[in-house]
C-alpha cells in the first residue's frame, strides 16, 4: 500500500463528493432534518391524557375524587358525560383515552361497607398509553383512599393503627425524571449515523461502474486495498462531522445529560462509523447501480436500526429468536454504548463487550468488502 | 376516453407481470417486514431483570419477595448480599430493578409504621421504567392490603374493625389484555402500504421520464389526465391487493381481531390509496431521475411515518408538529384501520377521517395533474 496512491484516490473522492449535490445533501441535510423531526416527534412522555368523567352519583364525595383527577398533571378532563351512551361514543371517537365511572351507590357503599369501587374504562387500542394511564389513575385513587381512611378514623376519635403498612421509596437512576427524550435522542444519533453512513458509501463504487470510470481505475496501478481505504477516508471525515453535529444537538439543544468522556465517545463512534461505512461500500461493490445500491442500503439500515437496535423498543422484551437476530445489527451495539455513555457515564471497561462485538463486526464487513471488490476486478 | 385509458392500464399490468423482481418486491419484503415489526415493536414489559437484597430475613420479607417471583412481570436474576452488589448490578445493567428490604422491616410492618421497601430503578428507558414502577406499586399495595386484612382478622376476628378503602377497577376496552401487537400490527399495515404505493407510483413515472418513453406516450393522443388515470388504476389495484395481503397476515398469523365492517375498511382503504397515489404522483412531477425520486421519497415518507401516531402519541408532540399531522394521510388511516379492526366503529365515527383523506387526495391529485401538464410543455 502506497501513501501517494491512497492520497490520490482520497482527493479524487473528495472532489467527487463536493461536485455531487446528492451526496452533500445526504451528508448535511439528512442529519439536520431527521434529528429535529425525530427529536420532537418521538416522545413517549404522557401528560394531560384526555379523560371523561361519568359521575352517576353526583355527591360531594364523588366530586372530591374527580377533582383529584382534574388536579393531576397527567390527566385532563375532556368532558363530563351524563349517560352511558355518551361515554361510549366519546371513547369510540377517541375523544378520551379513558373514562372514570363513579357508581350511583358510591358514598352509600363507602359508609356502609367501608369499601367502594370506582371504574376506569380504558381505550386499550394503544396499550402503552392505557398501561401508563392505568398506573397514574391507580395512584390518584389510592391517594384518595388513604385520605378517606384517615378522616374516617379521625372522626371516630381513634388513632390509626395501620396508616400505611408499606412505604415504597423508589429512586430512579440515570434518567432521574424519566424523560423519554433522554433515551430516545442518543439512540436516534445511532439511527441517523447508520442511515447516512451507508447511504454515502453505497454510491461510491456503483458510481464508478455507472459512469464507466471503473475500467480507468483498474488500469491504473492502484491496488484494491488502496481504493477501499482511499474511498472510505473522506467519508469517515464526513461521518465525524455528522456525528459531531448530531451529538452536539443531542447534548446542547435537547439537553440530554452527558456523563461520559469525549474520548470514549470518539473511540466508539469511530468504530461504529467504520462498520457503517464498510457496509455501504460492500453494497456498492455488489450492486452496480447507484439507485439499487442506495435502496438496498436504506432497507438494510433504516428498519433494523429503528426496530431491532433497542432504540425505543427494548430488546429484552422481544421473542428469543428476534433477540438473536439483533446481534446481526450493528446499531444494536452502538445504541447500547451511546446510551450508557450519555446517561450512565460508562467508560471503556464497562462497554468492553459491545465494543469488542463492534470491532469484530467492522473487521468482518471490511474483509468481505475487500474480497468482493477483488473478485469483481478479476 | 376509456378507449385510451384501458391500453395504458393493460400496459402497466404487463410491465408488472414481466418484471419478476417487481413481483418479488411486492410480496416478500412486506410479509417479512410485517413479521419483524409484529414481533419487535412492542412497549410491553414482562420479565424485568430484578436484583433483591433482603437484610431482614423474616417471613414477611420472604413473602413480599415471593410476590415478585411469582409475577410474570419480574424475574429475580440476582440475590445480593450487600448494598454494593445491588449498586453494581444496576450499574452494569445486569438488573433493571433492585429491591432492598432493610433490617427491621417486619417489625415496622407489625407496628404499622410504614415499613420501607427501597427501590432502585434504571431509568434509562423511561417507558419501561415507568411501567415497571407501576407494577411494583401494585404488588406493594396488594401486599400491604393483604397484610392489614390478615392482621385485623387475626386480632379482632372476622368482621372486626374494617378498613375503609376505595379501589380502582380496571376495564380496558377493545384490547382486554393490553396486547401491544394489536396496536402495532394495524399500524404496520398502514405504514407498509404507504411506503409501497408511494415508491411504486413515483418510480414508475420517473422511470418513463428517465428512459425517454414518456415522450413517446405524449406524442400519442393520450391526454395528461388520461395518462395519470391509466397509471394510477393499476397501482390502486396493486395497493388493494397489498393491503389484503398484509391484513391477512395480521389476522391469520398475529390473530388480530376484525370486529368492524369490512366495507368500511374498504372505503377507508380506497381513500387512503388515492391520497398515497397522489403523493407519489406529485413526487414524480418534481423529479427527473430515479435517484432524485429515491431521496425525495425518503424525505417525504419519514415525517409521514413519525408524525402519524404509529407508535408515538400525537398529543405528546409540540403543537406545530401536531398541525402537520392533519395533512398526513397515514394519520387518518391509522385511526380508520384501528377503529375498524379493534373498536368496530363505523362511518358515523370515522367520517372526519374519511373527509381528511378525501380532501388530501383531491387537492394533491389536482395539483399533480396541473404540474404534470407543465412539465410536459
Amino acid at each position: 500500500m502506497r501513501y501517494r496512491r491512497l492520497k490520490a484516490i482520497a482527493v479524487k473522492e473528495v472532489l467527487q463528493i463536493w461536485r455531487d449535490p446528492r451526496s452533500l445533501m445526504i451528508a448535511l441535510l439528512l442529519p439536520f432534518t431527521q434529528m429535529f423531526l425525530f427529536g420532537y416527534g418521538v416522545n413517549l412522555d404522557l401528560k394531560h391524557i384526555p379523560i371523561c368523567t361519568f359521575d352517576r352519583e353526583g355527591s360531594q364525595r364523588s366530586q372530591a375524587l374527580l377533582k383529584r383527577f382534574q388536579a393531576s398533571l397527567y390527566f385532563a378532563i375532556a368532558r363530563n358525560v351524563a349517560t352511558y351512551e355518551e361515554m361510549t361514543a366519546a371513547i369510540d371517537r377517541g375523544e378520551c383515552a379513558a373514562a372514570i365511572v363513579i357508581p350511583s351507590d358510591f358514598s352509600e357503599r363507602l359508609n356502609d361497607a367501608g369499601a367502594a369501587a370506582v371504574q376506569a374504562i380504558f381505550d386499550g387500542t394503544d396499550d402503552n398509553t392505557a398501561n401508563i394511564a392505568l398506573g397514574y389513575a391507580a395512584a390518584v385513587v389510592s391517594g384518595y383512599s388513604s385520605d378517606v381512611r384517615l378522616s374516617s378514623v379521625n372522626r371516630q376519635g381513634r388513632t390509626l393503627e395501620q396508616p400505611q403498612p408499606l412505604a415504597v421509596q423508589s429512586r430512579v437512576w440515570f434518567n432521574e425524571d424519566l424523560v423519554s427524550r433522554n433515551f430516545i435522542i442518543p439512540g436516534l444519533v445511532a439511527v441517523i449515523m447508520a442511515i447516512v453512513g451507508a447511504q454515502l458509501t453505497s454510491l461510491t463504487i456503483s458510481r464508478e461502474w455507472e459512469r464507466g470510470t471503473m475500467e480507468l481505475l483498474v488500469s491504473t496501478p492502484v491496488k484494491s486495498g488502496e481504493v477501499m481505504l482511499g474511498k472510505l477516508v473522506p467519508y469517515l471525515l464526513l461521518g465525524w462531522l455528522d456525528a459531531a453535529f448530531c451529538l452536539g444537538v443531542a447534548a446542547l439543544w435537547f439537553a440530554v445529560p452527558f456523563r461520559g468522556t469525549l474520548f470514549t465517545l470518539f473511540l466508539t463512534t469511530t468504530l461504529f462509523l467504520a462498520a457503517v461505512l464498510s457496509i455501504g461500500y460492500l453494497l456498492s461493490v455488489l450492486i452496480r447501480s447507484q439507485v439499487g445500491a442506495s435502496q438496498i442500503a436504506l432497507v438494510v439500515t433504516l428498519l433494523p436500526a429503528m426496530l431491532l437496535s433497542g432504540y425505543v423498543f427494548p430488546i429484552d422484551q422481544m421473542p428469543a429468536f428476534i433477540q438473536k437476530l439483533t446481534y446481526l445489527i450493528h446499531s444494536r451495539y452502538y445504541v447500547t454504548i451511546i446510551k450508557a455513555i450519555f446517561l450512565k457515564g460508562a467508560g471503556i471497561p464497562e462497554l468492553l463487550m459491545p465494543i469488542l462485538f463492534l470491532i469484530v463486526y467492522a473487521l468482518v464487513v471490511v474483509v468481505l468488502a475487500a474480497r468482493a471488490f477483488r473478485k469483481q476486478l478479476a | 376516453m376509456f378507449a385510451r385509458i384501458i391500453p395504458i392500464v393493460i400496459k402497466e399490468f404487463l410491465e408488472i407481470r414481466r418484471d419478476k423482481s417487481a413481483q418479488f418486491l411486492l410480496v416478500v419484503p412486506p410479509v417479512l417486514q410485517m413479521l419483524i415489526f409484529g414481533y419487535a415493536a412492542s412497549f410491553e414489559v414482562y420479565h424485568v431483570s430484578t436484583a433483591v437484597l433482603d437484610l431482614d430475613h423474616s417471613e414477611e420479607s420472604r413473602e413480599l419477595i415471593a410476590r415478585f417471583t411469582s409475577s410474570n412481570r419480574f424475574d429475580i436474576v440476582k440475590v445480593a448480599q450487600s448494598q454494593r452488589e445491588i449498586n453494581e448490578s444496576i450499574d452494569s445493567s445486569a438488573a433493571a430493578v433492585a429491591l432492598v428490604i432493610h433490617a427491621g422491616f417486619s417489625e415496622l410492618l407489625r407496628k404499622g409504621q410504614g415499613a420501607p421497601l427501597q427501590l432502585i430503578v434504571d431509568g434509562t428507558n423511561s417507558n419501561t421504567a415507568l411501567l415497571a414502577l407501576g407494577y411494583i406499586n401494585t404488588i406493594a399495595a396488594e401486599f400491604g392490603q393483604d397484610y392489614v386484612t390478615d392482621l385485623t382478622q387475626r386480632v379482632q376476628g372476622v368482621g372486626g374493625m374494617r378498613q375503609v378503602q376505595v379501589t380502582l377497577q380496571q376495564r380496558p376496552w377493545f384490547n382486554p389484555d393490553l396486547n401491544g401487537r394489536w396496536f402495532f400490527v394495524p399500524g404496520v399495515i398502514g405504514t407498509l402500504t404507504l411506503v409501497i404505493v408511494v415508491n411504486l407510483t413515483a418510480f414508475a413515472i420517473v422511470r418513463e421520464r428517465e428512459v425517454g418513453t414518456l415522450e413517446q406516450i405524449m406524442v400519442s393522443p393520450v391526454r395528461p389526465a388520461e395518462f395519470i388515470l391509466g397509471k394510477t388504476v393499476p397501482f390502486f389495484l396493486v395497493g388493494l391487493g397489498e393491503v389484503a395481503l398484509v391484513v391477512a397476515v395480521g389476522l391469520l398469523w398475529f390473530r388480530i381481531p376484525f370486529v368492524g365492517n369490512p366495507l368500511v375498511l374498504l372505503l377507508g382503504t380506497a381513500l387512503f390509496l388515492l391520497s398515497t397515489l397522489a403523493v407519489g404522483l406529485l413526487i414524480s412531477t418534481v423529479c427527473s431521475t430515479q435517484q432524485q425520486a429515491f431521496s425525495t421519497n425518503f424525505f417525504v415518507l419519514s415525517p409521514f411515518f413519525i408524525l402519524s401516531g404509529f407508535s408515538f402519541p400525537i398529543s405528546s408532540m409540540p403543537l406545530v408538529l401536531q398541525w402537520f399531522t392533519y395533512v398526513n394521510p397515514l394519520r387518518y388511516y391509522l385511526v380508520v384501520i384501528r377503529g375498524v379492526l379493534l373498536k368496530g366503529v363505523g362511518t358515523d365515527v370515522l367520517w372526519p377521517d374519511f373527509l381528511g383523506m378525501g380532501a388530501i387526495a383531491a387537492a394533491l391529485l389536482a395539483l399533480s395533474v396541473l404540474r404534470f401538464r407543465k412539465t410536459l410543455e
